[in-house]
């Protein structure tokens, strides 16, 4: 650890790159047990799929075969995981079709929208939670306070419900279903940005509070610098830490929560097919999403650890790198930014 | 950042539960005995308007759980042909639905499996965190590595998709639904106690306990449970809006109990296919649903300030 090949920053993304897999490995293994739980057999889900009738021992058996679900359970997973290393998800138990198929068809539609959103949460958050800190009467500060909190408790299905009630059938700007272009992600979108807005607002202006008490603001200040310029050139860019890592966190749940403002706006994308996998028991594709989201989680807070040190010079990737302030450190569930958005 | 982290994990900062540490000053001289304690705690909220809110609004939808008869007249299941998508008046609060049905009826019913539910979920959280995050910070070393790295995983996969991972598994309904949940929050209630632990361990209390011989089962439920009580259960409480939201959230998309079960979620979902016709339908229960998680976060907020830093 403290050699020089270890203090190198290639040691450390080499790192972290493995850390990352641990984690998408860890979810699989975690699904795959939970999964595992599933009463009743699935090769009668399988063949229930095809038809309604019900299927003669003989047909068990041969989708037991089929589907390698006559194996010990260690086999099947390790099976699962060595087709699972090569891209290779399972066959739905309800379409018949390969997950990773599946998977793939929804995903840019549901990228488009998770990332819309994720634009629009921290384009809001960042002018409300800087707006709180930066305007100085006392009552402005004080609603744009409040506004955050509100924001982050409102069920988010119902946000959608109320943009969709108000600017697709009251005022008829942006349309309540499908999928035409730029224009169909708008509400979906802010939909999703509410509460991840809402959570970035408060970690950012927290942090520029605490920034603030910092002796080099002061310093900056009795050196001439304008209200402004201490601002954008000292606190903010201070600030912005804790921020890179809620946005990082924050990813990973827009997928799934995208399933909500998929089945308000009738949108096909990832969440729809979760929606629907659940209901009919399709594991494999349950198992394929989790896997999925996993690996976004884990691109996410790889890429937030990666952007660290470039936004904060005393953050390095070598000798100092266990200083780093981790994902985990600024996830403290106490914090007002909870990781958690619904 | 790090100085969150160094808050969090402050040595030697005096423990103190919740409720003696934030109000017993307010209370006077009668502050150590129960009743003066509840007096000062009421003294406390009633000088708070935002908080007297909260607090009431929280209290109604508790008696709601608890005796809806008391609250309306209707039934939540009769239906009326002849009071089809009413819009809100004195007669219907809410207006009515589809069927004629009361739609404040429907809330105010709908609220015990909704809460019920939600306190299920906070608890499994709860209990099986706290016995996670205690057995791994006292212990330390590599059960305390070992068990971290697992929640570290467990956070990863965001709530929502952990509790429909678990509903594929064992079934739809308001129970299945309140066990995904729980499930979902162990992580942060383990996380949150066992840096507790870790904080407490170190007191001085605890190694004169030790020095004096104390069993390691005796220091954990005598000392060091009550003392990392305190952050918990104020977690415990913010876990109690957002369990109360995923909660709406897996029934909106059909997870929960079966119709004609009033239910949160599922209630505004039955508004959507009316929402043009019928605005109240989903406006009003959902609404309903956000005074109340507000009211609850307004909460966890005042007790969590009142923690010591």
């Amino acid at each position: 650890m403290r050699r020089a090949i270890f203090a190198s920053g290639w040691f450390y993304v080499a790192r972290r790159l493995v850390q990352a897999l641990l984690v998408i490995w860890a979810a699989f293994t975690v699904t795959f047990i939970i999964l595992y739980l599933v009463p009743g057999n699935p090769a009668e889900i399988i063949a229930g799929g095809a038809s309604g009738a019900q299927p003669t021992p003989q047909q068990l058996a041969e989708i037991d075969a089929q589907y390698g679900l006559n194996k010990p359970v260690i086999v099947q997973y390790l099976v699962d995981l060595g087709h699972a290393l090569q891209g290779n998800l399972g066959v739905s138990y309800q379409l018949k079709e390969p997950v990773s198929t599946l998977i793939g068809a929804t995903f840019p539609s549901t990228c488009e929208l998770a990332f819309f959103a994720l634009a629009v949460a921290v384009a809001g958050g960042l002018l409300l939670g800087g707006a709180a800190v930066y305007l100085r009467p006392r009552w402005a500060q004080r609603t744009l306070d409040a506004l955050p909190p509100l924001g982050a408790s409102l069920p988010s299905f119902w946000v959608g419900l109320m943009l969709m009630e108000f600017f697709s059938f009251r005022i008829h700007i942006f349309p309540s279903a499908g999928q035409q272009g730029f224009i169909s992600v708008v509400l979906p979108g802010i939909m999703l940005a509410v509460p991840v807005g809402a959570q970035i607002a408060q970690v950012f202006s927290k942090s520029l509070r605490s920034v603030y008490t910092e002796p080099f603001v002061e310093i900056a200040t009795a050196k001439g610098a304008s209200r402004l310029r201490v601002f954008f050139a000292h606190a903010v860019r201070n600030a912005l830490l804790p921020v890179i890592t809620v946005t990082g966190m924050a990813i990973a749940n827009l997928f799934v929560y995208a399933t909500i403002a998929e089945t308000i706006y009738s949108r096909d994308g990832l969440g729809l097919t979760l929606t629907n996998a659940v209901q009919s028991k399709d594991i494999p594709v349950v198992q394929g999403i989790v896997l999925v989201v996993a690996a976004i989680y884990a691109v996410a807070s790889l890429a937030v650890d990666l952007v660290y040190p470039l936004v904060d010079a005393r953050i390095g990737t070598g000798r100092g790198a266990r200083l780093r302030p981790t994902a985990r450190a600024a996830a403290d569930p106490l914090d007002p930014g909870k990781a958690v958005i619904v | 950042m790090s100085s969150l982290q160094a808050a969090e994990e402050a040595p030697g900062s005096e423990p103190t539960g919740i409720g003696t540490g934030g109000f017993a000053p307010l209370a006077g001289p009668g502050a150590r005995t129960a009743a003066g304690r509840v007096l000062g705690a009421v003294g406390y909220v009633a000088r708070r308007p935002g908080l007297l809110l909260a607090s009431l609004i929280v209290l109604v939808v508790l008696l709601w759980a608890i005796v809806p008869g008391v609250w309306t007249s209707y039934s939540p299941l009769a239906t009326s042909i002849s009071s089809t998508l009413k819009s809100p008046s004195g007669a219907h609060l809410f207006g009515t639905d589809q069927l004629g049905r009361d739609v404040f009826a429907r809330t105010v019913y709908g609220t015990r499996l909704s809460l019920e539910a939600a306190f299920t979920a906070v608890l499994i959280g709860l209990v099986i965190g706290s016995v996670i995050g205690l057995f791994a910070g006292y212990n330390g070393g590599i059960v305390d590595t070992l068990l971290m790295r697992v929640i570290d995983v467990c956070l990863s996969v965001p709530t929502l998709l952990l509790a429909m991972a678990i509903v594929t598994a064992i079934g739809f309904g308001s129970v299945p639904l309140a066990i995904g949940v729980g499930i979902g929050m162990i992580g942060s209630v383990a996380r949150v106690m066992r840096s507790e632990v870790l904080r407490v361990r170190e007191s001085m209390f605890v190694d004169a306990e030790r020095s004096m011989g104390a069993k390691t089962t005796y220091i954990l439920f005598r000392h060091i449970l009550p003392s990392a009580a305190g952050p918990v259960l104020v977690l415990a409480i913010l876990d109690l809006s957002t369990a109360i939201l995923a909660l709406a959230a897996l029934s909106f998309l059909g997870f929960g109990a079966p119709p004609p079960a009033p239910e949160w979620g599922s209630l505004i979902a039955s508004g959507q296919a009316y929402l043009s016709a019928a605005w109240w339908m989903s406006t009003l229960p959902g609404l309903t649903i956000a005074i109340f998680a507000i009211s609850i976060n307004r909460i966890a907020r005042e007790l969590q300030e009142k923690r010591p830093a």
